[in-house]
């Protein structure tokens, strides 16, 4: 059954690890719905958190077409209920004469902040796991909404 | 204790030396040139080919043919370009191979200068991995690693793309230490519990069938493989690659399986209730649809890169491993097994279904049949096209690493300058090349490269001015509308070889063949054979359905 799962990948961080792996799924045909990537506890370490889609053919795929790549040092498969992921979004809205209040109460409920305002235009951050920013996102919707950006998700096992 | 500096270049060579390196196959230009200074002074020889493409294709096959790892270098830019086929070639079929290129200067990449190119970006998807070296000091290191997994594990090609500043610099010699590699650790040995379901699988089989692909490499898998096969009396098929890996005149062999399988071996895989997948990948000229592949069939699949193991076909039973350990532990686990029913029914299959006599007066396996007699036992080597199928189908080969072919990419040119890498490497077996007109004239330089560097190699130019296989294609399937298959008959082969200090010898009729070939094979010079081939003729059987079982024949 295809399904999305969250992939996790340590490798050596060294130039051109980042083309090796992303080349990997272009080349193989695995699509790539979010990738994030950053320095670990470890110095010389990188940490991959890679969301794919697939079933599980493809899923073993993926994992041990990237054990291959020699700077991948480990990759495993997290699973949600036993993860904490997290995403993080910045929304810019133009505040509406009126809109005011709501839109407090919205991020008061979805535990953003704004981070700056400038006349009528407020930058917004929400930070939650997928399904918390994609609810934020969606309450910010009915709004002047000038423009948004998220990241990839982070995923590490409880 | 601390090395003395010294030249890039020196480290490089001196580091190659260290590995053992006894031939190197390239061509200089301006970025690899500080490297060419230093061979000069060093015992390795060099093959000067005459197109980047024909040194990869040699380091290639003398690492096939040897079971070294081969090593080609090449310039930046269009020289680092030009090795491209020829290690997609060598990455496709898992050939050892270690390629080292110029690289301009450090200052100077990513600026567009003269000759560049993005070397390593490039080989990322055909390499089993390459290096840009930064800094001279990763040299020695670098070219250790290259050479441990180039032919560890699954072998493959791996490139170092050294910047020319680095090769005329200096730079600290390190110890040729055993590299380190955190993120590489082939397995060798088989699970022990798998191997045990295996043997039962294949104890409890009545249509056993093992299919056996490229990966049978040295003298003591191939042995296991025929302990394996003869003890449990199960027949063998092959794959194209695996053509060299079970000797082929022995009663248990059925012959290529797959898109231009022989009846009797595509016959086996269709009904066969147990399949011993034995290095190979299950690639699809062989197995055809993948839903309709072996419908009755348990799979043991044993392979050493654990990415193969169900990625095409899936196996109820994997074993990641290398084959000379499973095999054997395979045959020290079960007692001897007999399958006469099977057997039967799979030998009146191959002689209902015999291999065709095509009529003509020089036919492709007329000559092949006149070379088996006169030379049983070459380092066949073959092009890509028609010729291929019909040397795997009507030229036995009996021995381990003795039938090199472009398996996976079906490189056209291969045949040539891999038959000089080979004949390099083995300088005491007769090599013969067979291609076809097509294939030969993309490579047929490298024929000076024979001549200069005296080596005795035999092409014979299956030569029916025509691209066949595209030829048969279009008779197949696209209504005998023939288009750009014509090569036309300007090119007389044996003077073209006269003309590049090879010896070149017309075969017009059938009674010139057996001379000819004898000829060539005394000569101790590159010798080509002109074989005109008058009544071109379809390769067959070919599967042109859903099924192994769909075909013409």
């Amino acid at each position: 059954m295809s399904q999305k799962h969250t992939i996790s990948i340590l490798c050596n961080d060294t130039p051109g690890v980042l083309t090796r792996i992303s080349g990997l799924f272009s080349r193989r045909g695995f699509n790539i719905e979010s990738l994030s990537v950053g320095n670990t506890e470890t110095k010389g370490k990188s940490r991959f958190t890679i969301v794919v889609h697939g079933d599980d053919r493809v899923l073993e795929q993926v994992r041990k077409q990237l054990q291959k790549l020699i700077h991948v040092i480990k990759v495993w498969d997290i699973t949600p209920e036993q993860a904490i992921e997290r995403e993080h979004a910045l929304i810019k809205v133009d505040v509406e004469r009126g809109t005011k209040g709501e839109l407090l109460q919205i991020i008061t409920a979805v535990e953003g902040r704004i981070i700056s305002s400038s006349g009528t235009l407020w930058t917004l951050e929400v930070t939650g796991d997928p399904g918390q920013v994609d609810n934020a996102l969606n309450l910010f919707k009915g709004y002047n909404i000038v423009e948004t950006i998220r990241t990839g998700r982070i995923a590490l096992e409880r | 204790m601390k090395s003395k500096k010294v030249t890039g270049a020196r480290a490089v060579v001196k580091a190659l030396e260290g590995h053992g390196v006894e031939l190197i196959f390239g061509y200089p230009g301006g970025a690899n040139l500080p490297l060419y200074d230093e061979l000069a002074r060093s015992p390795i020889r060099h093959i000067l080919a005459r197109h980047e493409q024909g040194a990869a294709h040699m380091a290639d096959a003398y690492a096939r043919a040897t079971g070294k790892v081969g090593v080609c270098t090449a310039t930046s830019g269009p020289g680092a370009t030009n090795l491209v086929t020829g290690i997609a070639t060598a990455y496709m079929d898992s050939s050892a191979l270690v390629a080292i290129t110029g690289q301009v200067s450090r200052h100077l990449i990513g600026n567009d200068a003269f000759q560049e190119v993005d070397t390593t970006g490039i080989t990322i998807p055909i390499t089993k991995h390459n290096y840009l070296i930064q800094d001279g000091d990763e040299l020695f290191r670098s070219i250790a690693e290259a050479f441990y997994l180039a032919g560890s594990g699954r072998p493959g090609p791996v490139l170092i793309d050294i910047p020319k500043d680095i090769l005329l610099g200096q730079c600290t010699p390190g110890d040729a230490e055993p590299p380190q590699l955190e993120g590489y650790r082939p397995t060798l040995k088989g699970h022990p519990g798998q191997i045990k379901r295996a043997a039962a699988a294949i104890k409890a089989a009545e249509r056993p069938v093992i299919i056996v692909g490229g990966g049978i490499r040295t003298p003591a898998s191939y042995q296991a493989l025929v302990a394996l096969a003869e003890g449990q009396e199960i027949p063998v098929v092959s794959t194209l690659m695996g053509k060299g890996s079970f000797p082929n005149s022995h009663c248990l062999y059925l012959g290529l399986y797959g898109y231009h399988g022989r009846i009797a071996a595509n016959t086996a895989i269709t009904e066969a209730d147990v399949i011993i997948g034995v290095a190979t990948r299950f690639g699809d000229r062989s197995t055809g649809s993948a839903l309709h592949f072996a419908p009755q069939a348990k799979i043991v699949h044993i392979d050493i890169d654990p990415a193969e193991v169900g990625k095409n076909i899936p196996a109820l039973i994997p074993i990641v491993g290398d084959a000379d350990h499973i095999l054997g532990e395979l045959v020290a686990q079960l007692k001897g097994a007999s399958h006469p029913d099977w057997l039967a029914r799979l030998q009146r299959k191959a002689e209902k279904h015999p291999l065709a006599d095509l009529s003509g007066e020089v036919t492709i396996p007329k000559v092949l049949r006149a070379l088996k007699a006169l030379c049983p036992d070459p380092l066949l080597v073959t092009d890509v096209g028609r010729h291929q199928i019909f040397a795997a189908h009507y030229f036995p080969v009996d021995s381990c690493r003795s039938f090199l072919t472009s398996g996976g990419l079906g490189t056209m040119g291969f045949g040539l300058p891999a038959a000089i890498g080979a004949k390099l490497g083995c300088p005491d077996r007769p090599v013969v090349a067979v291609c076809g007109d097509g294939g030969f004239l993309m490579t047929c330089q490298e024929l000076v490269t024979a001549a200069v560097e005296k080596v005795p190699v035999v092409a014979l130019v299956m030569h029916d001015n025509c691209l066949g296989m595209i030829r048969q294609l279009q008779h197949a399937f696209y209504g005998k509308r023939f288009t750009s298959c014509d090569l036309g008959d300007a090119v007389d082969f044996a003077r073209l070889a006269e003309s590049m200090g090879a010896v070149g010898i017309t075969v017009a009729r059938e009674a010139d063949i057996a001379p000819a070939l004898a000829r060539a094979l005394d000569a101790g010079r590159p010798c080509v054979l002109d074989c005109r081939i008058d009544a071109p003729a379809n390769v067959y059987p070919m599967v042109t359905g859903a099924t192994l079982m769909d075909y013409i024949e």
